[in-house]
């Protein structure tokens, strides 16, 4: 048995490196500072070892060969999943590169509003430390925070000690749109967020008053989506009285028609704060299973985020086109590669109407058999590597756990791509 | 192998060789003295073409955060700028910010082996090096940011001895695997995030009662006494502000004769005169630089076009976001470590102040006297991107070519500079010396930018023409490490450059106070910030060189 300190988890998004993990042999256990999303992942125990066609178990090589053989004959192939490190994420795009295929992260949907409005006006951001040491207001629109970072409020805005602040517990969390399902916001001193509770089909409404009680335009109405926008106006004094204010969202949650134009009302409304002469950020969550390694390695390769095709030789962006949902709706598509190194649990969306071709984690159970199915390693547990933290700037270098034997899946779809011209 | 270019004309300025008809002799990579009695295995008869040592850019933005954020900004500025796949090379976008293969590409195809990423933040300094790892052809390095990270404020306002600002420094250069350190407008991107809109040279930080002037005296005299080779690269405070010549002048008297690099100069030398309060200092600043030995300079040409501007200033980024054009802009505050601002630019030869930056980064090129201190860049992609080199270096190199542009730009602009009275031509070998052997000579690069017995055969040949921008935009032959990777302007064999470090000694006990500081602040355990060698060799391609560093007091 091994002990291993300050390993850093790809799971949370948060880049969460304080966990303690004792490993005896293959078997993991998260001795100190899990949680939900963290101690689950890293315990998983190892299933599947060996490849298989078409359902029997083969050796490595005939998996790959297989592979490669089937994106060879494809007329239109995708990638989907590209749930993988930094070094996944390059064999994947050499390889999409080679075979002229469609790039789609899964969650690329889910990310769209911020894609689209980031790439129509832009924002103002920030990240984890700055929240820690400077965030005195901290609003949260529309999620359930401590469902998706169970660790958030206790290591970035409960923690004891901070630079530039006398006492965090005194900082101020008010949510817009839903109510959070436990106490993680409650401050340490027992005071409760303030909760402004709205339906998600009035966020628009809600928000784009609240961004013309920013700047300071007549605002006629009394009431929007059931809040007063006395209570609004209070949001908006607020926000310009804060010393660091920090607006966070998923575009996850935002879960309707064009709600980019949402996601693109809270960054404005975030720059007209700023305009108004005090400080305040946008700080956009997501980036869990390496949505942001993809769309960062995919960016720096192409210029563009993870929903891009190389179909015609060239780099083309498309957040609508290329979603590969939408690629097999229409009969696009004759063949899929499925990369999933973090979560076994996603499986390929297709439920085997076209051949596919599956490198993921061990022990993914399928609907439908794939025609092949990888085992690979999971970045940070079996092999080392790098992953994107949610706010897109750090990157934490992934540690080796064990020694499993699985390959990585660079290896695999870098030994794909070499078959691809044998 | 032995491989013999026959009958070039050398400009070679590392060994005062200017323009001789000389014959070159590679072997293992690097350049040997004529053998005797052996026969070259391969030569290349190059009778009358120009050689050069392969061209080193020591200010371009190609590596790191915000780099990125500027690709995911613009989808339609690479639209415009597609690249297919070939047989030997990756697919890829232009234009301003292109992506990281096409990026080493078209350096290589422009006769560059070396590209120097100025703006690495500390806590950003992996992805830094994982983008320059995916930009082939190229040796690489960065220069890390301080000045505006917490840590090293604290230090300040705790009045450290200079000898613990020179351990963190160390420190601070050998977890990010660099070669040089910058600083970007001293202590302003930090006074920003406590609301400070802007911050002249000796305006404290409201919160750490600090000024721009004694973060630049502290963190120059830190490289002096480590010993490393690159003066500290200094992004000056008051960027693109009318009237910031006088910060720039009174900063490089605030240096007090330590050795720094001014970068970018041109977006750092305005006056306030005129009809439009906005002038050149263009004159003024080449009699400082030229006065002071001790200082050198780049000087971030702009030219006309769309492009994106990428800092890590965000303080002035934020300013400037009402101009950008399109009209979409990003800024962050990053870690209590620095920040960054996106904001794209059209610069356009009828607007005045556009036309009249143009002329003053070419009065600075012009009337700086000693090419071995001022450097050929547009600050990529800030003033425009690095592809509009061979039209900047036709621009220094033929008068009428210069004087009919100038002729073309807002009739404003052309009165108040006085360009066109500038007769300075530079010459083929001044031409080497800012791209190549300055280059090389000022971030302290061994046996790199020369062609003398034991230096890297890192090598461009061109075709002599008059129109100097048809002739530097298309080597005949590339050759980087000995290899032949560029004909006929086109990469023939992708190759992966080394990343040039220093590592200077210092004393250990700072990492205590490190820890502790990481475990109370930051987001990340401080063993997890460092970068080990590995990270950057582990893909087989990449590789560290680590160049010396002597100390000496102050």
């Amino acid at each position: 048995m091994t002990e291993i300190t300050e390993v850093p988890s790809p799971f949370c998004g948060m880049g969460t490196d304080d966990l303690t993990i004792k490993v005896n042999g293959v078997s993991i256990k998260v001795s100190k500072n899990g949680c939900e999303v963290n101690t689950a992942a890293f315990e998983q125990a190892i299933t599947d070892t060996s490849p298989r066609v078409d359902g029997k178990e083969v050796s490595l090589k005939q998996a790959v060969t297989r592979a490669s053989e089937i994106l060879r004959n494809a007329n239109q192939p995708v990638i989907g999943g590209c749930a993988t490190d930094v070094n996944g994420m390059r064999a994947l795009m050499a390889l999409a590169d080679g075979n002229g295929a469609v790039v789609d992260n899964m969650n690329f949907t889910k990310a769209r509003g911020n894609f689209l409005a980031l790439q129509d006006s832009g924002w103002m951001n920030t990240t984890l430390a700055e929240i820690k040491n400077r965030c005195d207001l901290f609003v949260v629109i529309a999620c359930d925070l401590e469902v998706f970072a169970p660790r958030f409020y206790q290591r970035y805005l409960w923690n004891k000690e901070s630079m530039f602040l006398d006492d965090t517990s005194a900082r101020e969390v008010i949510y817009i749109g839903k109510a959070p399902s436990g106490k993680a916001s409650t401050s340490p001193k027992k005071t409760k967020a303030q909760v402004l509770e709205c339906a998600d089909a009035d966020l628009p409404e809600v928000l784009a008053v609240l961004r013309a009680l920013i700047k300071e335009n007549l605002v006629v109405a009394e009431q929007v989506g059931g809040i007063t926008v006395a209570d609004l106006q209070v949001i908006a004094d607020k926000l310009k009285a804060a010393t660091y204010g920090v607006v966070t969202w998923s575009a996850s949650t935002l879960d309707f028609s064009q709600a980019e134009l949402t996601v693109q009302t809270i960054c404005e409304l975030v720059k007209e704060v700023n305009a108004s002469g005090v400080r305040c950020s946008g700080f956009p969550l997501g980036g869990k299973e390496g949505d942001q390694t993809a769309n960062q390695v995919c960016g720096w390769q192409t210029g563009y985020p993870a929903r891009m095709r190389f179909s015609s030789d060239i780099p083309e962006y498309d957040p609508f086109l290329y979603d590969i949902n939408q690629m097999f709706d229409n009969g696009e598509v004759d063949a899929l590669v499925w990369v999933q190194a973090f979560n076994s649990s996603a499986i390929p969306p297709t439920g085997g109407k076209i051949p596919t071709i599956v490198v993921a984690r061990s022990g993914m159970r399928f609907k439908e058999e794939p025609e092949v199915f990888i085992p690979v390693g999971t970045p940070g547990i079996d092999h080392a590597g790098h992953a994107y933290r949610l706010d897109n700037v750090v990157a934490i270098r992934l540690k080796k756990l064990r020694d499993s034997g699985l390959p990585s899946t660079a290896e695999v779809l870098t030994a794909i791509e070499q078959g691809l011209v044998s | 192998m032995l491989t013999k270019l026959t009958g070039g004309i050398v400009y070679d300025p590392a060994n005062k060789v200017n323009g001789k008809k000389k014959d070159i002799y590679i072997e293992d990579g690097r350049i040997v003295s004529k053998p005797r009695n052996v026969e070259p295995d391969q030569e290349y008869n190059i009778g009358g073409k120009i050689v050069m040592a392969g061209a080193i850019d020591l200010h371009t933005h190609i590596g790191g955060g915000k780099g990125n954020i500027a690709r995911m900004l613009m989808p339609e500025n690479h639209r415009i700028d597609p690249v297919a796949h070939t047989d030997i090379k990756r697919a890829g976008t232009g234009h301003a910010m292109p992506s990281t293969f096409t990026t080493g590409y078209r350096y290589a195809e422009m006769g560059y082996t070396a590209a120097f990423e100025p703006a690495v933040l500390p806590i950003n300094a992996r992805q830094a090096h994982m983008e320059m790892g995916d930009t082939p052809m190229l040796d690489k390095g960065g220069y890390v940011m301080l000045g505006s990270d917490d840590f090293f404020l604290r230090m300040m306002t705790a009045n450290k001895d200079q000898q613990a600002i020179n351990d963190y420094v160390a420190w601070t250069l050998r977890a990010t695997q660099c070669v040089g350190i910058k600083v970007v407008n001293p202590g302003g991107i930090s006074a920003f995030k406590f609301n400070q809109r802007q911050l002249d040279l000796d305006e404290n930080n409201t919160h750490y009662n600090v000024t721009p002037r004694q973060i630049l005296k502290s963190l120059a005299t830190a490289i002096k006494e480590l010993g490393i080779s690159h003066p500290l690269h200094v992004h000056g405070s008051n960027l693109g502000v009318p009237g910031n010549i006088q910060t720039t002048l009174d900063s490089i008297v605030g240096v007090e004769g330590l050795p720094m690099h001014l970068t970018h100069v041109q977006f750092h030398s305005y006056g306030t005169e005129g009809d439009f309060k906005f002038s050149s200092g263009g004159a003024e600043l080449a009699e400082a630089i030229n006065k002071n030995n001790n200082v050198s300079v780049d000087v971030g040409q702009i030219m006309f076009g769309q492009t994106i501007t990428a800092s890590g200033d965000n303080q002035r980024q934020y300013a400037n976001h009402g101009i950008s054009s399109p009209n979409k802009w990003v800024c962050m505050d990053i870690e209590c470590d620095a920040g960054c601002g996106l904001v794209p630019f059209k610069y356009k030869d009828q607007n005045f102040v556009n036309a009249l930056q143009w002329a003053i980064g070419l009065e600075i090129f012009l009337l700086v006297k000693d090419p071995w201190r001022i450097f050929l860049t547009t600050d990529h992609p800030n003033g425009a991107p690095f592809t509009s080199y061979p039209h900047l270096i036709r621009l220094l190199m033929d008068k009428s070519f210069r004087n009919d542009m100038l002729a073309t730009i807002h009739p404003e602009a052309q009165k108040m500079t006085t360009l066109g009275a500038i007769d300075r031509e530079y010459s083929m070998q001044e031409i080497a010396i800012l791209t190549r052997a300055g280059a090389a000579k000022i971030i302290g690069l061994e046996n790199r930018g020369a062609l003398g017995k034991g230096d890297f055969a890192d090598i461009a040949v061109y075709t002599e023409n008059d129109n100097r921008e048809k002739m530097f935009e298309k080597p005949d032959y590339v050759f980087k490490d000995g290899e032949l990777v560029v004909k006929e302007g086109e990469v023939v064999k992708v190759v992966w450059g080394t990343t040039h470090i220093v590592r200077p000694d210092y004393d250990k006990s700072i990492e205590k106070d490190l820890k502790k500081y990481f475990d109370r602040f930051m987001t990340m355990k401080v063993g997890n910030f460092t970068i080990s060698d590995d990270e950057i060799t582990e893909d087989g391609r990449g590789s560290l060189t680590v160049h010396p560093t002597v100390g000496e007091k102050v």
